[in-house]
């Protein structure tokens, strides 16, 4: 053992590459390779008649994204997305602020269960137990009768985009359920942040004359904001790839991961499905260069 | 003189422990004071009760002639030196010295003129375009000053401002920060754990212990007359001498310090001058500290330093001296300062 444990201090570099090659094998070759596979696919022609790939090259397949159908499946997707990214900011940030500069050691202790409960059960059966509690006679229908308030919910519910026949079918009730599911994904990162955040930075900045606002917008935001990017990947990405929730919950119409998965699967047509998934990639990396741009992988 | 800062009967409690109890002094306008303790002795407390960071658990706190209880540290006319700097890392050195200036709605040219003119009165003009990171201690300290400054407040509070500094920067600060307070002839309050800080700077100390204050006093008058045991102790690390000691050394059940410079070494009872108090015990420890030695020195189980002034007899002593060898130590009536407890 001593002389193993010898032979490894003194080769280094042989050290590392045994470390290192089984993760790269399986980033490079399972992961990259495969993803790559798919997308090579993007360009090449799917013959209706014969059901089967032409491996030619075309560009069909992302000229036919732009289709009225398909462009309709897109911005559903990309609005969303954009939606429960801005929800989980607006309801994790401040419960992020009180964990890291309020909370007592066993306050934080039950703030991070609270948190990472729900991630603890499945997530189709959290899906499927809000299409109940969402439904028409389900506990919340139930409580805001109960408190007198259903006109309110008939008044949301009549606004056009967000409202639907019953909160279950609507896309408010379809932008809960994303938001809860994807909020620890958000609190936790931003949490990160505020925590490396020293307190007297917050107390010089009001010892300096700014108000509690001012506070925020000057100090405590652009030093949170790295977490806040790093949440936002999470809610984002995992929304514009998400096609469980947008089937079980809100009104009928497609979102990319369930063209993909109806094009790929049903019809067997991998290069339109591959085009579909080329979008997101492309939304996601524009989305990181803008984040960047605005210094959000900037560490202090 | 008009009374800056005015503390009466100011408690502070969190929890069980109590941080202040039932405090009382006042700061006059263009005093530069210090609150010198050791850590938990309640001087960062005020401090922070100043600051308007906290508010105290009861007693009433008036600032340059208004109640300022419930009043938010943005709406008071003081600004603060923090211990870490607090400088802050997103922004660069112009922006972090002007930032008090944008919060209040300064336009542009004047927040650049006057932060300039900040960053000047530390010597740090050529540096204005540089981040926090990109500085040193010392340089990051004299921002901080600048940030504070720049509001032109009229009372500064600075909490243990030199701590993170080494020696040489530390002594040379005190030198500028004394200058900078002649200079703009405002209130500086100045928190610190080091008594040779305090008293080399000050107008006024207050010497804090346990959440109360000890002593109140010039830096001289705080050496020369310490008032109780800790002060004594905590300022010029004298020897103390308590009641039932002093009882049997001089009949008088009366506590007293005396210096340590001013006790001294004898190898023999023959050479202490007549009149003087003497005492023999036990050699504990020898330090040689470059212009002198001390002498820890056990006698009546308790120990008494000397410190003896570095020549060929302090050398021949060190040198010969073995544990637990008997020797003599004296000093003058006139080096005995009473003290209250």
């Amino acid at each position: 053992m001593r002389t193993l444990s010898h032979f490894f201090y003194r080769q280094r570099t042989l050290t590392l590459l045994l470390m290192l090659t089984p993760p790269l094998l399986w980033f490079g070759v399972v992961y990259l390779g495969s993803l790559f596979n798919l997308l090579i696919q993007s360009v090449w022609v799917f013959d209706d008649m014969s059901m089967s790939v032409i491996t030619e090259f075309t560009n069909t397949n992302f000229a036919n994204l732009l289709t009225p159908a398909n462009l309709d499946i897109l911005t559903r997707t990309l609005a969303m997305a954009c939606a429960v990214t801005l929800g989980c900011v607006l309801l994790g940030f401040p419960m992020a602020y009180y964990m890291a500069h309020f909370a007592g050691p066993a306050e934080k202790g039950f703030f991070y269960v609270a948190v990472m409960l729900p991630m603890w059960a499945s997530f189709i059966v959290k899906a499927y137990a809000w299409t109940v509690l969402l439904a028409q006679g389900g506990v919340i229908y139930w409580l805001l009768n109960a408190m007198g308030l259903q006109f309110a919910l008939q008044a949301v519910l009549a606004l056009p985009v967000v409202g639907g026949d019953t909160l279950a079918t609507s896309n408010l009730g379809r932008f809960v359920v994303f938001t809860y599911i994807w909020l620890p994904f958000m609190v936790l990162p931003i949490q990160a942040a505020i925590e490396r955040v020293p307190v007297t930075l917050l107390l010089a900045s009001g010892d300096l004359g700014a108000r509690p606002f001012q506070t925020f917008r000057r100090v405590l935001w652009p030093l949170a904001f790295p977490g806040v990017v790093a949440g936002s990947i999470f809610t984002f990405s995992l929304t514009l790839g998400d096609y469980i929730i947008a089937q079980l919950v809100g009104p009928p119409g497609l979102y990319i991961g369930n063209m993909v998965y109806t094009l790929q699967g049903t019809i067997g047509n991998i290069p339109m499905a591959a085009a579909f998934t080329c979008v997101p990639i492309v939304l996601i990396t524009l989305y990181l260069s803008l984040a960047r741009r605005l210094g959000a992988f900037h560490a202090y | 003189m008009s009374v800056a800062i005015e503390f009466k009967a100011v408690s502070q409690t969190f929890g069980h422990v109590k941080a202040l109890d039932r405090v009382s002094f006042s700061v006059y306008e263009g005093e530069f004071f210090s609150m010198l303790g050791p850590s938990g002795s309640g001087k960062t407390t005020c401090l922070r009760l100043m600051a308007g960071f906290e508010q105290p658990s009861s007693g009433s706190l008036r600032l340059l002639g208004r109640d300022a209880l419930g009043a938010a540290p943005y709406e008071r006319d003081v600004n603060t030196v923090f211990q870490d700097y607090a400088l802050f890392p997103h922004m660069n050195v112009l922006d972090n010295v002007s930032y008090g200036l944008l919060v209040r709605k300064v336009n542009k040219a004047e927040r650049h003129a006057r932060a300039h003119e900040a960053l000047a009165m530390v010597a740090l003009h050529d540096h204005a375009l540089r981040t926090p990171a990109q500085l040193s201690g010392g340089q990051r300290q004299r921002v901080a000053l600048a940030r504070a400054l720049v509001n032109r407040p009229r009372i500064l509070l600075l909490d243990e401002p030199l701590g993170a500094l080494d020696m040489k920067l530390r002594e040379q600060m005190q030198v500028e920060l004394k200058q900078l307070h002649k200079k703009l002839g405002i209130t500086f309050v100045y928190v610190t754990h080091d008594q040779g800080e305090a008293l080399s700077m000050s107008d006024r100390i207050a010497v804090f212990n346990q959440g109360r204050i000890e002593q109140i006093a010039n830096p001289r008058t705080l050496y020369h007359q310490p008032r109780t045991p800790f002060v004594a102790d905590f300022v010029g690390s004298a020897n103390v001498i308590d009641a039932s000691f002093a009882k049997t050394l001089t009949g008088a059940a009366q506590a007293f310090a005396v210096r340590q410079e001013n006790i001294q070494i004898h190898m023999s009872q023959a050479s202490v001058a007549a009149g003087d108090w003497k005492l023999e015990g036990e050699v504990m420890a020898i330090q040689f500290l470059g212009a002198n030695q001390r002498l820890d020195v056990k006698a009546n189980g308790q120990i008494i330093s000397a410190l003896q002034s570095e020549g060929e007899i302090a050398s021949r002593l060190a040198a010969d001296a073995v544990h637990g060898q008997r020797i003599t130590l004296s000093w003058s009536p006139k080096h005995m300062v009473m003290l209250d407890a």
